[in-house]
C-alpha cells in the first residue's frame, strides 16, 4: 500500500517532467531510495510496473540506487554508517544517534524520447 | 471533483457539511492550486539536459526531485495557510485504536471554550469518529480515505474548505490508524504527536522508527491499565528515543484523567509558542 502510494506520486511528477521536455515516452528512471527509508524495493518495482500502465513511462526501465544510512553519533561525535533507526553505533555501541541521511526517496533522472 | 488530476475520485471522500458555513481564514479556492509545485521553477529553462546516451535519440534529463515533491509543496501551502491564521495543527498518528479519539474527546471537553478547536478526523470508513467529536459541541469533519492508507495535504486543504479554520487556536488531525504511511505525508502541520497505548508493547518505535523519527511528542495512553499488564513503560521510553533522542513524552489515561493535565500544559505552551511566532 505504502510502495502504492509513492508510485502513484512518482508518476505524477514523471509526468509532469515530461511534459515540460516535450518527451514522447519515458524509457529509463533512476531513483534514489535510502536504506532508512522504509520502501521495499520490490514493492516498488511491482507496484511502479502497475502504476505506469498507460502513461508516458509504461514499460520503462527501473533503476534504484540505495544509499546507506548515515547518522551522527552524540557518544563518540563522529558520522557512522548504520543499517537501520535504532541500530546501536557500530563504533562505540552508543544508541543516540542523529540519522542525517539515508531516507531520501527521489526521482534522480529520467531517459526520455 | 477535480477532472484534471483526478482527485476525489474513487472512494476518497471529505464529508459534505451543509449545516457549517466556512470561517473568515477557509480556503476559498481549493483546487486552484493544486497543480502547483514550488520544486517545479527550480529548472527555469526546463530541466537540464545532458549528452546522448542510451538509446538513439534518447536525452537524459536530470530531475532530482522528492517523490512526494508534489504533497509537500501543498503541505507547505497548508503550513503557511495555518501561520497566517496563527493556528497549531497538529497531526495525531497511531496503530489503529490506540486511544486517538478518546484522547481527543477528553481534550476537547477540558478545554471547554477557552480557544477556538476544530478536528479533521481521517479513517478508511465511517463517520462515527467525526460524530464522537462533534457531540462536544466542536466542529469536526470526517475525511473518507477509502482504500487509501492515510492523509494527504491535498485531502486536508479540501477539508479546510468545508471546515473553517480555528483562528488563534488548535486544529487537531486525526490521521488514519496506521504507523508506516502517515510518516511520509506532511499535513503542514506544526508537528505530529504519536500516540502509543500501553496494550502495544514496548518495541514498536524500534519497529515502526519512520513514525518516531518523525514526531515531536509522544503521548503513552491508556495508562489506567499498566496494573493488569506486564508492561515496562520504561522500556517504551528508552526505544523510542533510541529513534528519536529529541523526542517529548507524557502519559496519559483518557479513561482516569490521569496525566491530562500535563498534557493541556504542553498544548497551552505549543500554543503560546505559535501566537507567538511571526
Ligand atoms: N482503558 C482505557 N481504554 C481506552 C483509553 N483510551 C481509549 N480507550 C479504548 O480504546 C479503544 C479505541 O479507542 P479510540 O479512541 O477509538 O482509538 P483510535 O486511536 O481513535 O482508533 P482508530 O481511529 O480506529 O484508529 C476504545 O474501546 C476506547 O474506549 C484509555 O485511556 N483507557
Ligand atoms: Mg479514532
Ligand atoms: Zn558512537
Amino acid at each position: 500500500m505504502h510502495e502504492l502510494s509513492l508510485a502513484t506520486a512518482l508518476m505524477d511528477l514523471v509526468r509532469e517532467e515530461a511534459a515540460a521536455a516535450h518527451a514522447q515516452r519515458v524509457t529509463r528512471l533512476v531513483l534514489e531510495i535510502g536504506a532508512l527509508s522504509h520502501v521495499d524495493a520490490q514493492a516498488l518495482r511491482f507496484a511502479v510496473d502497475v502504476a505506469a500502465r498507460g502513461g508516458p513511462a509504461e514499460g520503462a526501465t527501473l533503476d534504484i540506487q540505495e544509499p546507506p544510512g548515515t547518522a551522527y553519533c552524540l557518544d563518540c561525535e563522529t558520522s557512522v554508517t548504520i543499517a537501520a533507526r535504532g541500530a546501536p553505533c557500530p563504533r562505540c555501541g552508543g544508541a543516540k544517534l542523529l540519522v542525517q541521511g539515508g531516507d531520501e526517496m527521489r526521482l534522480k533522472e529520467m531517459e526520455v524520447v | 471533483m477535480c477532472g484534471t488530476c483526478g482527485c476525489g475520485q474513487g472512494e476518497r471522500r471529505v464529508e459534505d457539511l451543509h449545516h457549517h458555513h466556512a470561517h473568515d481564514h477557509a480556503y476559498h479556492d481549493a483546487h486552484e492550486h493544486t497543480h502547483a509545485d514550488g520544486t517545479t521553477h527550480s529548472h527555469p529553462q526546463g530541466p537540464a539536459e545532458h549528452h546522448h546516451h542510451g538509446a538513439e535519440g534518447s536525452r537524459l534529463l536530470s530531475v532530482e526531485r522528492d517523490i512526494l515533491s508534489r504533497n509537500n509543496a501543498v503541505a507547505a501551502e497548508n503550513r503557511r495557510h495555518f501561520q497566517t491564521a496563527r493556528t497549531l495543527a497538529l497531526n495525531l498518528v497511531s496503530s489503529p485504536g490506540a486511544g486517538k479519539t478518546a484522547l481527543l474527546v477528553e481534550t476537547l471537553k477540558r478545554i471547554g471554550g477557552k480557544f477556538p478547536l476544530a478536528v479533521i478526523e481521517g479513517d478508511q470508513e465511517t463517520t462515527a469518529d467525526a460524530d464522537r467529536i462533534r457531540a462536544t459541541g466542536v466542529p469536526a469533519i470526517q475525511i473518507n480515505t477509502g482504500k487509501g492508507c492515510h492523509l494527504d495535504a491535498e485531502l486536508v486543504r479540501s477539508a479546510l474548505v468545508r471546515l473553517g479554520t480555528p483562528e488563534n487556536g488548535v486544529l487537531f488531525i486525526e490521521n488514519v490508524g496506521n504507523l508506516v504511511c502517515p510518516a511520509g505525508f506532511d499535513l503542514g502541520e506544526a508537528q505530529k504527536v504519536v500516540i502509543a497505548s500501553v496494550t502495544e508493547g514496548e518495541d514498536k518505535p524500534l519497529k515502526y522508527s519512520g513514525m518516531f523519527a518523525a514526531a515531536g511528542l509522544m503521548v503513552v495512553t491508556k495508562t489506567d491499565l499498566l496494573p493488569h499488564l506486564d508492561f515496562a513503560i520504561d522500556r517504551l521510553i528508552e526505544n523510542a528515543r533510541r529513534i528519536n533522542p529529541t523526542i517529548a513524552v507524557l502519559q496519559v489515561s483518557a479513561k482516569s484523567g490521569e496525566g491530562m493535565d500535563r498534557w493541556l500544559h504542553w498544548l497551552d505552551t505549543a500554543r503560546a509558542l505559535r501566537l507567538a511566532a511571526d
